[in-house]
């Protein structure tokens, strides 16, 4: 038979605050164990947590972003459950109040834009972690970091919206954009700031009805999202095929081997008892407070994009290349408020700059060369003092050095040639050394222009003016 | 009766606590005991009221996101059953 198959996921966004959510104790990633803890963290019986203002108003940020109702009057609520990363036996989330509710995000999968739609945004504490060492009686024991315990999240919980793992990837991608853009959330994924899970069921093709689902883990690249869901999909439609039943579970995705296993033995635990948290009173989010937040926030990437296509008329690939990141649209968006021509600014960014960097494996927020750098040298180009040609040799010395192009130009002589006195001369004695091939194109072989170009440039060690090039050496092949 | 021995033993089972069959009569029948007398609140209309989750009338308790020294690893660990090296130290955990 043939499937559908029907994808909701949750994703869980590390903030990016300075302090825990209900502490303040650091949140610093790969500190010695245990150091940033609390009685409040910990769990020790009467610490009182208090809410970080800040987590509010990153959740804030996160529900405008992705077009959610901000939950004027909203509240904590205790999870219980038992597991040694949790020391208080209950974790502290959202329930029936969480602070955003029924958001859309749109994606666009093979030139097709789909709205998915958002159930909900809410805030949680992380749990501590727990660590297994070979080195430590391996086998017998586990080990306890409560470092990350009380860090704050958000989940983002999708309606079961998406059809194919493409589309899940796509929505996964999207969200990430945001949440980066948003300078809630450093997106890293293998550090677990960026983590999803998966809800995947399968329906007959035509139904409406949906299947029973399995709940996917630690799938911690879009790759392994991808990788997950598929292998998700042919497992589900195997059961059904030999008419047997999906069992709804929790399944772990172990990226060696690419598949899904069952994690026997936690269904029982899906009983929480959630119940208001009494330590923490209602948070309030008045008009004022939203309309603050909603003003202080960044051009997300669709504004973006739309922005560099049609007020600066970028084609719709590099529109996508410069707006996909945070970090490269505001390098582009300071060059361009430097130099206010959009297409050579593009060309250099989305060329020579993005290759050194991935050569390089350096952030362009480390980049030696500034967009201040890199419009003055484009402002060399564009007045005739260095060639195009010239300028990827200044990009490459600036990259070096971080040194000024000007500076650069004239340590190295690199001053464009374009006094013609200068290049007849060179191109006289190129004609000169090859008169056969001068009487070649004189016959006919007008492809060998570019022969004696090349020739002409190489002499002048690329220096020559190409424009005069063009013109006098046409002017003297013609005779 | 509105609690049942079974709910008694799915709830002893969640809170990881182990009881005899004496405790399990026994709490069965408290526990209807403590349900029947809250139950009296179901007598008073309440449409139109506003559920409360908390006692006090109080709303937006910040802090600010300011990072303040943390108790030290000795503390954290002082009262741990088991430790080994900077960690806290449990029975292996399966996943
Ligand atoms: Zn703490």
């Amino acid at each position: 038979m043939k499937y559908q198959v029907v994808i909701g996921l949750e994703v869980h966004v590390q903030l990016l605050t300075n302090t825990k959510i209900f502490c303040g104790c650091s949140t610093r990633f790969g500190s010695e164990p245990n150091s940033q803890t609390c009685p409040v963290c910990l769990g020790l019986p009467g610490a009182l947590p208090v809410l970080n203002k800040k987590v509010v108003e990153f959740a804030i940020r996160a529900g405008l972003a992705t077009n959610c109702s901000i939950t004027p009057r909203s509240t904590f609520a205790r999870k219980n459950y038992f597991y040694p990363d949790l020391p208080k036996g209950y974790q502290i989330s959202q329930f029936d109040l969480p602070i955003c509710v029924g958001g859309r995000l749109d994606i666009e999968v093979d030139g097709e834009t789909k709205p998915i739609g958002i159930t909900r945004i809410h805030m949680e504490e992380d749990a501590g972690k727990l660590v297994h060492l070979d080195t430590m009686e391996a086998g017998e024991k586990s080990y306890v970091d409560l470092n990350r315990a009380c860090t704050p999240l958000l989940e983002v919980v999708s309606e079961p919206d998406m059809r194919s793992a493409d589309e899940a990837v796509a929505y996964l991608k999207k969200l990430h954009q945001i949440v980066t853009y948003l300078g809630i959330c450093d997106g890293n994924m293998e550090e677990g700031s960026f983590r999803c899970d998966a809800n995947v069921s399968l329906m007959p093709v035509g139904s409406d009805t949906f299947g029973t689902r399995a709940e996917l883990k630690n799938i911690n690249s879009f790759r392994f999202v991808k990788q997950a869901i598929e292998y998700e999909i042919e497992r589900q439609a195997d059961i059904l095929d030999e008419g047997g039943k999906v069992v709804q579970e929790t399944r772990l995705f172990d990226p060696a081997s690419g598949a899904t296993r069952s994690m026997r033995g936690k269904e029982e635990a899906h009983d929480y008892r959630y119940f208001p948290d009494p330590d923490l009173v209602p948070i309030v989010v008045d008009a004022e407070w939203i309309e603050a937040v909603r003003k202080a926030l960044p051009e997300l990437p669709d504004a973006k994009r739309t922005r560099y296509q049609d007020e600066l008329g970028l084609p719709e690939y590099d529109a996508e290349v410069l707006a996909a990141s945070r970090d490269i649209a505001d390098y582009f968006d300071a060059c361009v408020a430097l130099y206010p021509q959009a297409k050579p600014v593009s060309n250099w960014v989305m060329g020579e700059l993005l290759r050194a960097l991935k050569e390089d494996n350096r952030e362009i927020a480390d980049c030696p060369v500034t967009p201040g750098l890199l419009t003055e040298m484009l402002k060399l180009v564009e007045n005739g003092t260095i060639s195009g040609k010239i300028a990827k040799t200044v990009f490459d010395e600036m990259y070096k050095t971080g040194k000024d192009p000007a500076k650069i130009v004239e340590e190295k002589g690199l001053v464009q040639v374009s006094d013609s006195g200068a290049i007849e001369k060179i191109i006289d004695e190129i004609l000169a050394a090859d008169p056969d091939k001068v009487a070649d194109y004189r016959g006919g072989k007008e492809k060998l222009f570019g022969f004696f170009v090349g020739q002409i440039m190489k002499a002048s060690k690329g220096k020559a003016n190409p424009a005069l090039v063009n013109e006098i050496l046409l002017a003297k092949l013609k005779g | 009766m509105k609690i049942t021995r079974k709910e008694v033993e799915h709830v002893a089972r969640l809170a990881r606590l182990e009881l005899t069959e004496e405790e399990k009569e026994l709490f069965t029948g408290q526990l209807d005991g403590i349900l029947a007398y809250v139950d009296k609140l179901n007598e008073l209309n309440t449409d139109g009221i506003v559920p409360t989750s908390h006692a006090v009338p109080m709303e937006n308790a910040f802090r600010d996101d300011l990072v303040l020294p943390s108790i030290g690893i000795e503390n954290a660990l002082a009262n741990a059953p088991d430790r080994s090296e900077n960690f806290f130290r449990v029975p292996k955990v399966i996943e």
